[in-house]
């Protein structure tokens, strides 16, 4: 097996591996670095969002409802007097908690159908993509709307909801790159020194169809975003008071006469999000790609 | 060509099935009770398992998935709903009008606003137009639509009183729907295009074209946007069934009696026979949009035409997504 790692570390001119000339490569993009920084601070600031924010996001306090930006409160107040800084600081929370879960849950089923399909082909391979097929028809949020309403909302069950219909593409992708990847000598190689299906897999496939999942998986956290929201926003997903941006839009647009920051606010939040997330998977998706190298 | 289209057509029935399957199974395993929610507050546990055995709720769960089945294709029938107790196809047919309307034109006028900005910008590679298409298209692909509504609402409903802000009356009410709509359209579609486009304006015969004498506008027109637009209407059909889902947040938004307001006050009442019934409706419309985009893409790509016309041809594996069966 060692032997085998050397062989396939020659074949790339420099010793440095993969993984540090994609980092390389990414580092001279200076939009996805803003970018990666932007989701650095933002999952800082979620994780230490109990130190950072000078109020209480559920405190009410009616005298000072409906305040615009102000030194006190940054963002303005919202319909109960609560800063909305600190709601949408503890709203970032929830977003990458929820789409967090919501990714690696469907990475992990992509991970198993996707490899096995790929790997074993014939029959399974034909019945579990035309079972993804029937999923690929319903469009992402209408699937997700039709099992939260049947689940119920709350974070866990959400983010159930919002990765099911993540599972058909990432599956789709990695059927593809585990076909790629099949092939290949070192496959036969691993084959002729007596290693498991399993082993193969997991040691040898797995690995090499990483890169492109990666961009996948960039592109679907900033999604998922969205789609929380849109689904709070309706008045599924995360139930008020648990602060999360597209239930205090939903809340904004009953008051929209009386502020717009708490409209303004929030949006951007989800904007930036989203924006920073798509573009960093863009910067990866250019520094995996060997074409590009080298500029 | 007709071939093309019989077997797309009859590619269409064992997906909406599957469709069918997959929602009836999310809502036989949901939490809530549908008698219950027909009762009301008045319900009592006996009241409830009653009705429930009136209605076959007790069945198993195979014998209630054929019975639903069986009421789609011989009575044409979603079910009744469990709030406003008339059937859920008299609900959805008397709302599905202003969500097409709205839907439809969104994407129609995303795809030409989408074209014509992908083509200037491809012609025109890193001008100051080409800057500014690619950036408005990265921005208003994150920007969330229905916040973006609120925003247009904010400023052109309230504070500059131009436009309406809610329900339907004028045709000026369908202005903000439609373009918050089309926003993200906009943006793929141009993306998708101005790259597109520049694959193909590097060929060999776009250069043949232009040595030949061709005008420039001739050469773009006719000879590199017919073939860059081949890959752009297989994501016309995504575009459709974005615009369709984006038509139910925004009608929420704009309180549009559309089927996105259905739905919101179906999930707010419980009422999963509604919700159930629009969803497959929807996924009736994207199949259908979907298969209208391939139909197209058929006509306008010579390959997929060729396969079906010349009948001792072999016959090569088909190119579109899904495409073997």
């Amino acid at each position: 097996m060692i032997h085998l790692r050397k062989t396939k570390t020659i074949t790339t001119p420099i010793h440095r591996g993969q993984w540090y000339e994609i980092w390389h490569q990414l580092c001279k993009n200076k939009v996805a670095m803003v970018c990666l920084c932007y989701i650095c601070l933002m999952v800082l600031v979620a994780i230490f969002a109990d130190v950072i924010t000078p109020y209480s996001y559920s405190e009410q306090d009616l005298s000072s409802a409906f305040q615009g930006p102000s030194l006190a409160h940054l963002m303005g107040t919202d319909n109960y007097g609560r800063d909305t800084f600190t709601r949408i600081i503890y709203g970032a929370r929830t977003s990458l908690v929820v789409s967090a879960i919501a990714c690696a849950f469907s990475v992990v089923i992509a991970l198993i159908l996707g490899s096995l399909v790929g790997f074993y082909g014939g029959r399974f391979d034909n019945i579990v993509m035309r079972i993804l097929d029937v999923f690929n028809a319903i469009p992402g949020l209408l699937l997700a709307i039709s099992i939260s309403t049947a689940f119920g909302s709350g974070i866990f069950n959400t983010a159930i909801a919002i990765s099911i219909g993540g599972i058909p593409a990432l599956t789709r992708q990695l059927r593809a790159s585990v076909l790629l990847a099949k092939d290949q000598e070192y496959i036969d190689a691993a084959k002729a020194f007596g290693a498991s299906d399993a082993q193969i897999i997991w040691k040898h496939i797995i690995p090499n169809t990483l890169a492109p999942l990666i961009v996948q998986i960039t592109m679907r956290l900033g999604d998922s975003i969205l789609v929380i929201s849109s689904l709070s926003f309706i008045g599924l997903g995360v139930q008020p008071p648990t602060p999360e941006w597209g239930n205090m839009l939903a809340t904004a647009r009953e008051y929209i006469r009386q502020s717009w920051s708490m409209l303004f606010f929030p949006g951007l939040a989800i904007g930036l999000s989203m924006l920073s997330f798509n573009l960093l998977g863009d910067g990866l998706r250019d520094a995996m790609d060997p074409r590009l190298r080298d500029r | 060509m007709a071939k093309y289209i019989i077997k797309r057509l009859l590619m269409i029935i064992p997906i909406l099935a599957g469709v069918v399957v997959v929602v009836f199974t999310i809502n036989y395993f949901s939490s809530g009770s549908p008698a219950f929610v027909y009762l009301g507050a008045s319900a009592t546990t006996e009241s409830i398992a009653e009705l429930e055995h009136e209605w076959g709720l007790d069945r198993p769960y195979i014998i209630q998935l054929l019975d639903y089945f069986r009421q789609i294709i011989f009575e044409q029938s979603l079910g009744t709903s469990y709030v406003y107790k008339v059937p859920v196809t008299e609900l959805i047919m008397e709302k599905l009008g202003p969500t097409l309307v709205i839907g439809l034109s969104g994407s129609l006028i995303s795809v030409v606003i989408g074209l014509i900005l992908g083509v200037v910008a491809a012609t025109h590679q890193y001008s100051g137009f080409d800057y500014g298409a690619t950036f408005f298209a990265v921005l208003l692909n994150a920007l969330p639509n229905f916040w973006v509504a609120m925003m247009l609402m904010y400023l052109f409903g309230l504070k500059l009183n131009l436009l309406p802000i809610s329900g339907l009356g004028s045709p000026s009410h369908y202005i903000m729907p439609v373009i918050a709509v089309s926003l993200s359209p906009v943006a793929v579609i141009t993306r998708m295009t101005r790259s597109s486009m520049l694959e193909v304006i590097r060929q060999d015969y776009i250069r043949t074209a232009r040595g030949k004498g061709i005008s420039e506008r001739d050469v773009i027109f006719k000879h590199a946007l017919k073939n860059a637009l081949i890959p752009v209407v297989t994501v016309i059909g995504l575009i459709m069934g974005v615009s369709v889902t984006g038509t139910i947040i925004i009608e929420t938004v704009f309180n549009i009696p559309g089927l996105g307001l259905l739905i919101k006050n179906s999930i707010a009442s419980n009422d999963y026979s509604t919700i159930q019934g629009c969803i497959l409706v929807c996924a009736l419309i994207i199949s259908l949009l979907t298969l209208l985009t391939d139909i197209i893409y058929a006509v306008i790509d010579p390959r997929i035409k060729a396969q079906y016309e010349g009948q001792s041809r072999k016959k090569r594996p088909q190119l579109q997504k899904g495409g073997a069966k």
